[in-house]
């Protein structure tokens, strides 16, 4: 097993030494070699114009196994008994999936008192929600959820599961898919469905969005991902859509979790929740101080907007570290973002980059945040600012 | 108690582009670091051991061999000893096979009462390594820790990061968790750290080593494939407002309002 470079296909162009991302080709006598931290990733492969790179060995395709599994299953998150509008994204782009493969779309829903919430999921064009609703579901607990979940897999075979990429989400989705011994996908921003092979394309942001890359789950079923939030738009309610409620039975005798909820704290500060925003207020260093701050939760106020930051303000603690933005922050893809007094160093950009529209406001016209600004205005913000919340408020 | 600390070497990611002509990687000279979630999660593997007042930290990687030299800065940054395992036939592992080799070091190890795993990582920011490693080991997970209020030889109380707030969780031990930057303010490596780096010997474990399954490691025991890797969208040009603030207010939100922004 291992990387085939064919030597009589080879020209010796060596596009594939620069396409490699862990700099593990090499020239040798003559003739092209992947060294020992080569990671089989494939990029090399893509890059050759004379394919002459292939991989060798992985596994074989058991197809016949698979034709017992159909169909699409959401996972339905609900927090504090509302269903999230990450699972409405899902049904949207869903719905549209489940067509093409002329297969049905279901959600599985794990809470209490939920049944006019999975009413209302069928309006969103499910065929089914497989409601199991239990005051012992209330609260999100990795295991319970994996297990009444994994349960559900094998009676009913989806062959593609969808999560948010939530915190819940990303947090017990892995979990699920470590169980079931299949792939799972993070963070996808792209899905599509192979029409030769039937496969999903997955596709999602690497290396802090420098790169795109298509993933797919050829061996095992149900193919899994988790999809970023606010990339596709929820479906419409449509009151006259059937489908069917479907109430499943949970036996909390037998599925316990092994850790202990003591408490659930919720910050209730509207303007924290960044990953659910459509409009985001970021500041950086450039507000000056926590006072700049009130500047910028003003703007987000009157604009109906989140407040984000830089690491640079958080680290001075000027806020604190929810609002975070970036590489080792949070990762949104808003409608609007707007930078006020942030440079855009790369690991900003990295969190940020993939908002629809981008204004950013900064004192430097060289920052690099204006390489990626929809609008760029070179001001400082305490002028900018005020002008524009009084704007907003004048309209 | 000891304490193992999962820490991947990654490209420093502000290096690695697309060239969207060719389609192509572009690494100018990529440097490798340890992934910054991973250094908060070895400084709290370290702070857990003060706290306790014993134990030991294990700094645990999966890479080729040049990831020694990110497990020597581990070592000078508090590990007390550090183990790679390093073998062709891990080459090409998605997030399953890589839990799944892990978990299988983990099972060597032996009598381990805590893994912390960094939240994600910044090349392929999956953040499934830790979860999908907790269910092989069939021990509880906990993600996004952001402070260990209490902790015994037999249990945690930990803050989890939720999107609307935190969860005040008890945890039992052994268990995994991943954590977030929020929890702790990484120490820089002292003069002690360092020489102690220079003289530690790294441990170096094989497919055979840790008995792992061939069929559940590297590219064979990988369940996902990726088939494209491309430059992702140009964004649109963008404009410099230009003019007196006032006018440029007016402007921005006659562009916002018009592209129904706002
Ligand atoms: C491993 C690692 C991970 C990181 N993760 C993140 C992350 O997740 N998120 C993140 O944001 N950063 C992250 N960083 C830090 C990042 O590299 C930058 O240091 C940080 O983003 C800078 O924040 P800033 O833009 O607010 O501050 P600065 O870079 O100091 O920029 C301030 C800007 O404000 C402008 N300015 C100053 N005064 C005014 C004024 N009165 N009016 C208008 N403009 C003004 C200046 O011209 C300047 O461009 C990370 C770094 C590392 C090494
Ligand atoms: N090859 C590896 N070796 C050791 N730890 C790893 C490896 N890959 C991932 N991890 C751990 O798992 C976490 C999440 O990684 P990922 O799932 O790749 O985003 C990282 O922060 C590390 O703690």
């Amino acid at each position: 097993m291992g990387l085939l470079i064919d030597k009589e296909q080879c020209t010796m162009c060596e596009a594939c030494l620069s396409s490699c991302p862990f700099g593990s080709l090499e020239v040798r006598d003559e003739a092209i070699y992947a060294t020992e931290s080569c990671t089989l990733c494939g990029a090399c492969i893509d890059a050759c114009p004379m394919d002459a790179i292939s991989i060798e060995g992985g596994r074989e395709v058991e197809e016949d196994s698979f034709a017992d599994y159909k169909g699409i299953l959401i996972f339905g998150e609900q927090r504090q008994g509302k269903v999230a509008s990450v699972v409405y994204e899902l049904l949207g782009e869903g719905r549209k999936l489940a067509d093409q493969l002329g297969e049905e779309l279901s959600v599985v829903l794990l809470g209490a008192g939920l049944e006019e919430e999975a009413k209302k999921l069928i309006h969103g064009s499910a065929d089914k929600v497989y409601l199991y609703d239990d005051t012992n579901l209330e609260k999100f607990h990795d295991d319970v959820f994996t297990e009444v979940i994994a349960n559900l897999v094998h009676e009913v075979k989806p062959s593609i599961m969808l999560c948010g990429a939530t915190a819940i989400g990303r947090s017990f989705f892995p979990i699920l898919a470590g169980k079931l011994k299949t792939g799972l996908t993070a963070d996808c921003t792209e899905l599509a469905i192979d029409k030769k092979e039937g496969y999903i394309l997955q596709t999602r942001p690497a290396f802090g969005g420098n790169i795109m890359a298509t993933i797919i789950c050829p061996y095992t079923r149900p193919q899994m991902a988790t999809i970023r939030a606010k990339v596709f738009k929820p479906a419409p309610l449509d009151i006259h859509h059937k489908g069917e409620v479907i109430t499943k039975s949970f036996d909390s005798t037998k599925i316990k979790s092994r850790y202990v909820i003591q408490q659930v704290v919720e910050t209730v500060e509207e303007t924290a929740n960044i990953a659910d925003a459509d409009i985001i207020v970021s500041g950086g260093r450039g507000v000056g101080g926590p006072e700049g701050f009130k500047l910028i939760e003003e703007l987000a106020l009157a604009i109906g907007g989140a407040v984000g930051a830089s690491r640079a303000a958080v680290d001075a603690g000027w806020i604190k570290y929810p609002h975070q933005v970036g590489q080792t922050g949070k990762t949104v893809c808003p409608k609007l973002y707007i930078a006020c007094g942030i440079s855009g160093a790369i690991q900003h950009l990295a969190g940020m980059q993939s908002a629809d529209v981008i204004v950013a406001i900064n004192k430097d016209k060289d920052a690099p945040i204006f390489d990626v600004a929809t609008y760029g205005i070179v001001g400082e913000v305490d002028e900018i600012i005020p002008l524009l919340i009084k704007k907003l408020k004048k309209g | 108690m000891k304490i193992v600390v999962c820490i991947k070497e990654v490209p420093a990611t502000t290096k690695v582009k697309i060239n969207p002509e060719t389609n192509t990687l572009m690494r100018e000279g990529v440097e490798s670091i340890i992934n910054p979630y991973d250094v908060y999660a070895l400084e709290e593997g370290v702070c857990v051991k003060e706290r306790l007042g014993g134990g030991s930290v294990v700094a645990l990687s999966m890479g080729p061999p040049q990831v020694e030299r990110s497990l020597k800065e581990a070592i000078s940054l508090g590990a007390d000893e550090a183990i790679l395992l390093s073998d062709r036939a891990f080459a090409g592992s998605d997030t399953l096979a890589t839990s799944y080799t892990l978990a299988m070091a983990l099972d060597k190890i032996g009598d381990v009462g805590l893994v912390i795993c960094g939240k994600q990582a910044i090349d392929g920011d999956t953040a499934q390594v830790g979860p999908e490693m907790s269910e092989k080991l069939d021990i509880p997970f906990v993600a996004c820790v952001r402070k260990i209020l209490e902790i015994t030889e037999e249990k945690a109380i930990v803050e989890r990061m939720t999107d609307d707030g935190y969860d005040v969780i008890e945890l039992p031990l052994p268990a995994v968790i991943t954590v977030v930057k929020d929890i702790n303010t990484p120490r820089i490596a002292g003069l002690k750290g360092k020489m102690r780096a220079k003289k530690a010997r790294i441990t170096v474990w094989t497919a055979t080593d840790i008995n792992a399954d061939e069929e559940r490691i590297g590219l064979t025991g990988s369940t996902t494939k990726v088939t494209k890797v491309f430059a992702p969208q140009p964004r649109g040009l963008g404009m410099m407002l230009e003019g007196s603030p006032e006018e440029i207010i007016d402007s921005l939100y006659d562009h916002l309002k018009s592209g129904h922004v706002i």
